[in-house]
């Protein structure tokens, strides 16, 4: 593929389009500054007594005592340094804290896409089998009640039944705190940690991702290479793993890209049910504390993440779409 | 489509006309709750954290707060963002769409981009942000949840605007010299509304959701009781009260359920094609 010009000059170009993206979100996080009521100090160092000496500092840091397009641009230059402000509160730059959390929400977010493609890929195919049928009708049922139930009330439930009711299953945070575990028993840990949070957070894209596939499915069956296939006396496995799948996976591996954005926000609300120590949590109480610069810091990087996957996608799906390989060979 | 012909397809599809009676009933409840409750829904003085029974169907709360009575005035404010806030996005995403078909070029690049942008963003988190910083009123969260999801409209729209604009009809409107402005709300848009209210109707239930998650994270407006400020405060008392959980969420998924059935319906009875493929 690397040897490809087109596809390139594709990946250039999406990566030059979201340079005016990312610019906008600090130019959107500015205005904000200066929208919100009160002086734009408070949004720039949060609403905790910050000695004067670094309020005198940022004050002149961010020229705010000059022009608002000068002001502008030293904050644009400042956010592009990669300095995102300081938190008072956890008294570390943001961006430390930020990254720090990451890889906590990674561990949910990760296991949860992978869930909820597989699964939903797979019900999607059963469903798609035979329209109509109980299999389908049931798969509808669970997709459509899946996308209706509000995300943190479902871990709140299954939080309910799995810790409560039952006990099987421990309801906060990330391990078991004060327990010196060693090797497999701390991964098992980790492990009955992680149940509940990924369940939660799976399901309506597992949902999601089952509509999709059930009605690409359909489509792909209609399509002429299909009766071909059929007519050759394919054995139906093989029209279904090899001819339909293929194809029918295209629109899924789109959405992918979307799915990402919409799991930070369901890590956000699963994270508050959950305790769990990632950027979810961190925006919490971010909020609570009315720690600003956390908050726009955590916006950015969370945009510039579902940016990079997107592209990602994109490339990935460069490589899948039969189509464009047909277009590159000519 | 006369009314009566929509409404006959509509009804074939028995999930819709219930789901659609569902919702006539979330509304009457919402209308009607100062009457339908017996106790205030502020009003403290009841035994805290008693189960649900027949005095209190849903329990009370720590401070002894009836929740049936919390519960159904959060349908007020459930419905009322729903209903505003994709008429929010309705509006604007009609009038970008509008635009961004019918005169193409430049205008349709820099309008595409921008729908490109508010898709790709973490639109909760955005919204998070700004109800944090500019304070959490009611019609700010409206707004902010309205602004925020016009791009699915904007390209429904777009789309039969780029369809229509080169028929016969609008041709030969242009052809007799008629305005711009007259045939885009004319002639072209009321083919492109049929399809946006479709969209807006999912809208709806998103909506209901994202205030919901507003609410939970204790961004809702603490003038009105919200159903996910229920569950906000049930978080912490789950262990020994779980019915403050279970009742408004329960709420919350009939009635956004019920809304996703009737766009459904909706789309079907509209579209009586696709159905039968």
């Amino acid at each position: 593929m690397s040897s490809d010009g087109s596809v390139k000059t594709y990946i250039l170009r999406r990566l030059i389009h979201a340079g005016p993206l990312l610019l906008c979100v600090i130019v959107f996080n500015f205005t904000l500054i200066h929208l919100a009521p009160g002086d734009p100090i408070e949004s720039l160092i949060g609403e905790f007594p910050a000695p004067d000496a670094y309020v005198e500092e940022m004050k002149r840091a961010f020229g705010l005592d000059q022009s608002l397009h000068v002001q502008l641009w030293l904050y644009i230059k400042a956010i592009l340094k990669g300095n995102l402000g300081f938190s008072f509160y956890y008294r570390e730059p943001v961006l430390t804290v930020i990254l720090e959390r990451v890889p906590a929400t990674l561990q949910l977010m990760v296991p949860a896409l992978l869930f909820s493609v597989v699964f939903g890929v797979v019900l999607g195919v059963l469903a798609a089998r035979k329209p109509y049928s109980l299999s389908d009708n049931s798969v509808s049922s669970f997709a459509l009640l899946g996308y209706c139930v509000p995300v943190f009330w479902l871990g709140q439930m299954l939080m309910l039944v799995f810790s409560i009711k039952l006990g099987w299953l421990p309801s906060q945070g990330i391990r078991t705190l004060g327990a010196e575990l060693q090797g497999f028993a701390a991964f098992g840990d980790r492990l009955s940690h992680l149940l509940l949070p990924v369940l939660a957070l799976s399901i309506r894209h597992m949902a999601i991702n089952a509509r999709i596939m059930r009605s690409s499915m359909l489509e792909v069956s209609y399509e002429d290479y299909i009766t071909l296939a059929r007519s050759k006396g394919l054995a139906e496995k093989k029209i279904v793993a090899g001819h339909m799948l293929p194809n029918a996976l295209l629109p899924v591996v789109t959405i992918i890209g979307l799915d990402v954005g919409f799991l930070f926000t369901g890590s956000v609300l699963v994270e508050t049910v959950f305790g769990w120590p990632g950027i979810g949590r961190l925006m919490y109480e971010s909020i609570l504390k009315r720690d600003y610069p956390v908050l726009m810091g955590t916006f950015m990087i969370t945009t510039v993440l579902v940016v990079v996957t997107n592209l990602i996608v994109d490339i990935v799906y460069l490589w899948l779409d039969p189509r464009v390989k047909y277009d590159r060979k000519k | 489509m006369r009314p009566y012909e929509f409404w006959w397809r509509f009804r074939k599809n028995r999930a819709a006309e219930i789901s659609s009676y569902c919702i006539l009933l979330f509304i009457v409840v919402a209308v009607c709750a100062s009457w339908i409750s017996s106790y205030d829904p502020f009003a403290l003085g009841n035994e805290p954290f008693l189960p649900p029974q027949r005095d209190h169907l849903m329990g009370t709360d720590d401070l002894g707060r009836d929740t049936f009575s919390r519960v159904l005035y959060g349908t007020q404010v459930s419905l009322m963002v729903g209903f505003l806030a994709a008429a929010t996005s309705l509006i604007v995403g009609t009038a970008v769409g509008s635009v961004s078909g019918y005169f193409g070029g430049l205008v349709d690049d820099v309008l595409m981009r921008a729908t490109e942008y508010v898709l790709v963003i973490p639109r909760f988190f955005l919204a998070l942000l700004i109800v944090a910083l500019l304070g959490t009123g009611i019609t700010k969260i409206i707004l902010v949840i309205g602004f925020l999801s016009w791009p699915e409209i904007a390209r429904v729209v777009r789309a039969q605007f780029l369809t229509f604009k080169e028929r016969e009809f609008v041709l030969a409107a242009r052809a007799m010299g008629m305005k711009d402005w007259k045939i885009i709300f004319a002639e072209i848009l009321p083919n492109a509304i049929p399809p946006a209210i479709v969209v807006g109707s999912f809208l709806v239930a998103r909506a209901i959701l994202l205030e919901a998650g507003l609410s939970f994270l204790g961004l809702g407006d603490p003038n009105y009781i919200s159903w996910g400020m229920l569950l906000s405060d049930a978080q912490e008392r789950i262990w020994y009260s779980m019915w403050l959980a279970i009742f408004p969420g329960l709420a919350i998924s009939l009635l956004v359920l019920s809304i996703n059935l009737f766009g459904d319906g909706v789309n079907d009875a509209l579209n009586p094609k696709l159905k039968e493929k």
